[in-house]
């Protein structure tokens, strides 16, 4: 296989990472949801922890993202 | 349609050559200026008259000041408040370059893994250093969490140690990685505009605009996680887990 064609695949492949981050945010913002229906006084002191999960699991798909492209345009 | 990594050129204004180093004023440090500049001015004409009851720019100037000290106070807790000023200039510095970059035609400092790289190493090294002071060699306690069953420590310890040491990593490439992929994919969908045409471009220009309300968005988020994260190493590295 030629590198060129190694690399696309390779990028592909690691785009799959993201996925995990979809299903990371998701779950965060389930939880959230959930709780400020129970509990919806409580919900507003809760939410900086809201985002900093979201930025927090953002950041591991990025990490998959970052290996895609450093294979497209780096390597 | 043109590249989309064209965008994260870095081009030399002024070129200045220092015994051999090239110490150039580039685009980036023009825009980092900038920031730096535009966040000056807001604080200090925003402050300049001291009302008791805040103008605007005084209110946002205000505002953004009891932000971050709640902050810093909530998540450093004790012995925190002589490193507001640190963290206040590190959020204003991230929130500055992430949204001047999202001006047409500008560039994005944040974007480039150096710059990223250079603050997250700057907070992980002031953060041990400060551990060390303060605890000496204590601070390796930080790596075997109390009430941990024996039969686990081998297992967890270099975990621990891993994960503290990846921290300037993940520090680093989480705003990097955020910064470029946005950039990428505005260029990207703008470029579809053009590529599909008059009769179908309206949707990928809904599209885009959309996206472009994103990006707003995690410009600010990624300047307040950053500033975040490090009030948590800070609290890390006083206080050890208690």
């Amino acid at each position: 296989m030629d590198p060129a064609a190694a690399k696309m695949i390779g990028a592909g492949l690691a785009s799959i990472a993201l996925a995990g981050a979809g299903v990371g945010i998701g779950n965060i913002f389930a939880a959230y949801i959930s709780g400020s229906f129970r509990n919806p006084e409580q919900a507003p002191r809760v939410f900086a922890n809201v985002i900093l999960g979201f930025a927090l699991a953002e950041a591991t798909g990025l990490f998959g993202l970052v290996v895609a492209l450093l294979l497209l345009f780096v390597l | 349609m043109h590249n989309p990594m064209e965008q994260f050129e870095i081009k030399r204004l002024i070129p200045l050559y220092l015994g051999g180093l090239d110490v150039s004023y580039t685009n980036a440090a023009l825009w980092m200026t900038i920031a730096i500049a535009l966040m000056a001015f807001i604080f200090v004409y925003g402050m300049r008259r001291q009302a008791l009851v805040p103008g605007r720019l005084q209110g946002v100037a205000e505002t953004g000041y009891e932000f971050i000290a709640k902050m810093v106070s909530d998540n450093v807790g004790e012995g925190g408040k002589k490193y507001f000023p640190f963290v206040l200039t590190l959020f204003l510095f991230v929130l500055g370059c992430n949204a001047l970059g999202l001006i047409p035609y500008s560039f994005t400092p944040t974007s480039h893994i150096i710059v990223t790289f250079a603050m997250a190493a700057f907070v992980f090294i002031g953060v041990t250093i400060i551990a060390f002071i303060k605890h000496g060699l204590h601070f390796f306690s930080f790596f075997a969490p109390k009430g941990v069953p024996l039969w686990l420590m081998p297992i967890l310890v270099p975990i621990e140690v891993i994960s503290y040491l990846i921290r300037p990593l993940t520090l680093s490439v989480r705003l990097f990685a955020n910064m470029l992929a946005g950039h990428i994919m505005l260029k990207v969908f703008a470029g579809f505009v053009i590529m599909v045409g008059i009769l179908f471009g309206w949707l990928p220009l809904i599209f885009t605009s959309a996206f472009f309300a994103l990006e707003v968005l995690v410009a600010c988020l990624q300047a307040y996680v950053f500033a975040i994260l490090t009030c948590l190493y800070l609290n890390d590295a006083l206080h050890l887990h208690h």
